[in-house]
């Protein structure tokens, strides 16, 4: 079986894929960060930052689409979290249409949430779409990202296909003997596969423990030669973060 | 009686070892055994005997009661590291002997936890996929790799170790025909002292010069293939037939 929701387009090849795991993520954080710290009247710096994502994702020929559907993750909790707000502000100036009241302050919340999130998001998406997720892992331990976070990231990213492969098997097991998991009863033996698929996910860790011990593993990971960032990436990475920046300033003293 | 081989010819030499899993259940009964350099011991059994419990006591990751020595050295904490150089285990599900993202980051995770210099990890990375004619597949991600691929992938993460005992659990089952025969083929070619637990008596035929029974725990019998094999009566009693 074979998936690739992780790592669909992180193999393409592009001005943006070229350039080194530090530099991407950098550069990318830079904008999710100087984002959320712009104020939300700052019309000029979004537009900065909006046509910045636009412009690494044409770079990086990441189809839009498949940007935009994966940035639309975020809606529910947009929804969960803002889309109340410009009926709960009580003050200041407001706008009413019959029994409905759109308060001002309300509306602005609701753009800061809509406009930050779904631009930090994108940018997390171009970096892990457009950078393999082993090099991702070798620059955060580059960065200096704990080993601990990126050793257990890297073995999810594993074994989640196995993970997965394992819970379609037992699924195609149910199939085969007309099970279709539709009614109420069908509840418990979803439970019994969820836990089996726990019991047997423990099992493998403790195989592959076993495994990397045979190997002479004890408790460090080792780590890779450097490969050096080169002009171009540092050029890469100066022109990002100087160019959205300058949006953020100039969104001041404007 | 057995003509116990002096010293340094020695590669394994297992006394009394038994070991009961945490739950209670006997997995092995005061096994003893010599294995002499150089050797192809097959290790047979039905399901159930041992066979894998023991391979595991090889390289001190399970340690039972009784004493086992690795080329003269005590399976013993203090020789974990050095033992673990020597001796290549090789497990029978290829998803749980590669962990890494890519092949070459499986097959240079252990020359680098043996410490050596990121040249001699390449050289070794290298020679170690080209043994099991997988050099074009360095890239790629261990997951994405075929059952037959993944099998001589496992034995390249261990050879790039260069063990002087190569222990493989059920080399091949699940492997069609042809990938069968590559990998028999693999194994033979390896000068390594070799013990290939499996119940797959052709292979063992093809590839031992020695067949030791397991059943329960217990070694029921040891000895040159051609004979244990042609015993119809003890390969019934054991599973094997």
């Amino acid at each position: 079986m074979k998936h690739d929701f992780i790592d669909r387009y992180s193999k393409l090849e592009s001005p943006v894929h070229d350039r080194d795991a530090r530099a991407k993520t950098i550069a990318l954080f830079a904008i999710v960060i100087i984002c959320v710290t712009t104020p939300p009247t700052a019309w000029f710096a979004f537009c900065i930052y909006a046509a910045m994502v636009v412009i690494i994702a044409a770079a990086s020929h990441v189809p839009y689409r498949y940007l935009f559907s994966r940035a639309l993750v975020v809606v529910p909790f947009i929804l969960m979290v803002a889309l109340f707000m410009p009926f709960m502000h009580a003050k200041g100036p407001a706008t009413h249409w019959g029994w409905l009241t759109v308060s001002q302050s309300g509306l602005l919340v609701l753009w800061n949430v809509t406009a930050k999130s779904l631009i930090s998001v994108s940018c997390l998406i171009l970096l892990t779409s457009t950078t393999p997720f082993s090099d991702l892992m070798r620059g955060f331990e580059r960065l200096h990202v704990p080993s601990f976070f990126t050793t257990v990231s890297s073995f999810m990213y594993r074994y989640v296909f196995v993970i997965v492969d394992e819970a379609e098997r037992m699924k195609r097991a149910g199939d085969s003997r007309n099970y279709n998991g539709r009614w109420l009863w069908h509840a418990k033996v979803i439970g019994h596969m969820v836990a089996s698929l726990f019991l047997r996910s423990q099992e493998r860790a403790e195989h592959v423990y076993n495994a990397m011990c045979a190997r002479g593993f004890d408790g460090t990971y080792p780590s890779w030669k450097d490969r050096r960032m080169a002009a171009a990436d540092y050029t890469f990475m100066v022109m990002i973060v100087g160019t959205v920046l300058a949006g953020r300033l100039a969104a001041i003293w404007i | 009686m057995d003509i116990i081989p002096i010293m340094s010819d020695v590669a394994i030499r297992i006394d009394d070892l038994s070991y009961a899993y945490p739950d209670g259940h006997r997995a092995l009964t005061s096994v003893n055994l010599v294995v002499k350099k150089g050797e192809s011991l097959g290790l047979l059994g039905p399901n159930g005997a041992g066979k894998s419990t023991l391979a595991l006591h090889l390289n001190g990751i399970l340690t039972g009661s009784g004493r086992i020595e690795i080329m003269g050295l005590e399976v013993c904490k203090k020789n974990l590291r050095e033992i673990r150089n020597k001796v290549g285990l090789v497990f029978q599900d290829p998803d749980d002997q590669l962990f890494s993202p890519t092949v070459r980051e499986d097959v240079a995770f252990g020359p680098r936890n043996q410490g050596l210099s990121p040249e001699q990890v390449d050289h070794a990375v290298s020679r170690a996929l080209a043994w099991v004619r997988m050099e074009d597949f360095e890239d790629r991600s261990s997951f994405h790799l075929s059952f037959g691929e993944k099998k001589r992938l496992s034995v390249a993460t261990v050879l790039s170790m260069d063990p002087e005992i190569l222990v493989l659990d059920e080399p091949v089952s699940n492997m069609d025909p042809r990938g069968r025969r590559e990998f028999i083929e693999l194994i033979k070619i390896l000068d390594a002292t070799k013990i290939v637990v499996t119940h797959d008596l052709a292979m063992a035929r093809e590839i031992c010069d020695r067949a030791v029974v397991m059943d329960n725990g217990e070694i029921v019998a040891d000895g040159n293939p051609a004979l244990v094999f042609e015993d119809i009566e003890l390969l019934e009693a054991h599973g094997l037939r």
